[in-house]
């Protein structure tokens, strides 16, 4: 019998991997090849790129989190990520270890975000923005005023890398795939979040919250969640921020980087699960391999973001989507 | 028989304007009440005070008997009260399947083993039977948002019944539902409130659509009500008839 639709081509593939999860699928697949076999070929430098993308992307995902899915614009991701790399400075360079600094950061960030989340309740989009703008405001003039704690302007150095086990980190390759690995765990976490009904109830939020109340959602308790999640993975990034850098101080935390961050979600694709992966390369990777145009790159760099975002608004996974939709039509009316 | 739902002597006021001015009615297990009015009468404004989308200026709106103010619409429709909107409200970005699992999940465990349990919260089957009686089956994994108005109107019904409600307040289900589809959607709530022994309140301005539903009616105008009885009594009123009329 011969097929009816203009998705012929799928009977080309085994049944497993079919439509748009098993495409997905191999994508997700290749990444990961590619992922772990990246730092063979490059220098200290560019390793060092690939873990701040690595670093970068859990940010992004948290941030994703906080207002791709559950709508709630954020401004302070940059902070999460600085407490979370002072917890760690603090933690490590007194001799703790630094499983002890991801759990107190992601708690200490989990229930500042909460509290943080209240807001969120009373106000929404730009006046929500400018609640989070002042928290990170705060959370800057502590970091750089508080010295006897963070020790101000002159930053905090010698931020040891991990041994776990027998395996020291000390070496850029050696640390990169520790934090591919940290990644790895936060993305499976993210995932299981999001395909759960929680997942449903943070769109519900997004997309009209009024409806999801009248249906039982206690949008209340799920906004302060969006925000204390997502603000937890802000916290665990910057865990891995500092033993990656090695040497932290305040101005590395400031709205600059929160922007930066929600660059990330957008240019990717806000409330799509890879969204965060793609925007956090395009943020970190772009302006580098943009360097053959020498004093142009950043020039370069905007723009490509301003085409792509005055284009393409829903990002690059929105880009391809539409692709993606549009090429069985066009291949069949060719046809 | 205890009332399911009482309201009484409910007012609310914006400014110094009263859009629902000390209406009081109640509504037995069973019954379909229909609220009917011309436009600016107060009809919305009175479900979403009854459903605690607005705080009334003054009142009190009782279920089985247990006062409700001040509680969240969550919580309302925990204790088994189901809504629809005037304008469509269902998800466009998920799918129909996944529009009624929403619409059902928080009523399965509490949140935490929504977080560890099935990502359908058990609910699937439920949502088959649903999918199937509105039948909405060769649409389950299209996303809402592509759906037509009138089969979105459907799943929005669906919806506010996926958690088997006791009480649903329907707000305009008619509205924009072609005729065709419109008997199917009155047999279909016929067919709910014989066999689950829901109550419904349903505001409409279809005519035929209400009277044919209905078995009793209540007419607002300027926030009071006007008129009360059977639907055929209704159709014969004069002061109904000056209302909608302006005579």
């Amino acid at each position: 019998m011969k097929p009816k639709s203009g998705t012929d081509h799928v009977f080309l593939f085994p049944s497993m991997i079919r439509g748009k999860r098993g495409l997905s699928l191999i994508f997700a697949l290749i990444a990961v090849a590619l992922l772990i076999a990246a730092p063979f070929g490059l220098k200290p430098y560019g390793i060092y790129l690939l873990s701040l993308w690595a670093v970068m992307t859990i940010a992004a995902i948290g941030l994703n989190l906080t207002l791709g899915y559950a709508g709630q614009i954020s401004l302070a991701q940059a902070s999460f990520v600085g407490i979370g790399a002072y917890t760690a400075a603090l933690l490590t360079t007194q001799g703790w270890p630094l499983g002890a600094a991801f759990a107190l950061a992601a708690l200490l960030c989990f229930v500042i975000g909460w509290l943080l989340g209240y807001p969120a309740l009373r106000v929404a989009h730009h006046y929500l923005a400018f609640v989070t703008l002042s928290f990170a405001t705060l959370v800057f003039l502590i970091l750089r005023n508080e010295e006897w704690l963070t020790k101000g302007v002159y930053g905090i150095s010698g931020i040891p890398r991990p041994t776990l086990l027998a395996w020291s980190t000390k070496a850029p390759q050696d640390f990169y795939f520790f934090c591919l690995g940290v990644l790895a765990l936060a993305s499976i976490a993210a995932w299981w979040l999001l395909r759960s009904p929680w997942g449903r109830a943070f769109t519900a939020l997004r997309e009209n919250p009024i409806r999801a109340s009248s249906l039982g959602i206690d949008t209340r308790r799920y906004t302060l969640m969006a925000f204390a999640i997502g603000s937890a993975l802000g916290g665990v990034a910057g865990v891995l921020y500092a033993p990656l850098v090695q040497f932290i101080e305040p101005t590395a935390f400031t709205l600059g980087l929160s922007f930066n961050l929600l660059l990330m979600v957008i240019v990717g694709g806000a409330g799509r699960f890879f969204g965060p992966f793609l925007g956090a390369a395009v943020s970190v990777l772009l302006p580098e391999w943009l360097r053959f145009s020498e004093g142009l790159y950043l020039m370069l760099y905007a723009i490509f973001v301003m085409v792509l975002l005055a284009f393409f608004p829903s990002g690059l996974l929105g880009l391809a989507e539409r692709l993606r939709t549009s090429w069985p039509r066009s291949s069949k009316s060719a046809s | 028989m205890a009332a399911v739902l009482e309201v009484r002597e409910l007012r609310k006021s914006f400014g110094g304007i009263g859009a629902v001015n000390g209406v009081s009615f109640a509504v037995h297990a069973g019954e379909i009440l229909g609220l009917i009015g011309p436009n600016g009468s107060g009809k919305s404004t009175l479900f979403n005070c009854i459903l605690g989308q607005l705080a009334p200026s003054s009142g009190e709106v009782r279920i089985d008997g247990r006062p409700i103010g001040g509680m969240r619409p969550c919580d309302l429709n925990r204790l088994g009260i189901g809504r629809t909107f005037q304008l469509l409200q269902v998800f466009p970005q998920l799918s129909v399947r996944e529009n009624l699992l929403l619409a059902g999940q928080e009523h399965e465990g509490g949140m935490w083993s929504r977080l560890f349990g099935p990502r359908d919260a058990g609910l699937t089957a439920a949502a088959n039977r649903m999918i199937d009686f509105f039948r909405l089956a060769a649409l389950a994994e299209e996303r809402a948002g592509a759906l037509s108005y009138g089969q979105q109107k459907l799943l929005d019904v669906a919806m506010a019944f996926m958690a088997g409600p006791r009480l649903v307040l329907l707000d305009e289900p008619a509205g924009g539902v072609n005729p065709t589809m419109l008997g199917g959607l009155r047999e279909r709530l016929k067919a709910i409130n014989e066999t689950g022994r829901s109550t419904f309140v349903v505001i409409e301005h279809n005519m035929e659509f209400v009277m044919s539903l209905c078995t009793r009616i209540l007419v607002l105008a300027e926030g009071r009500i006007i008129a009360e009885g059977a639907p055929e009594a209704i159709r014969n009123d004069r002061k109904v008839i000056e209302a909608y009329l302006g005579t």
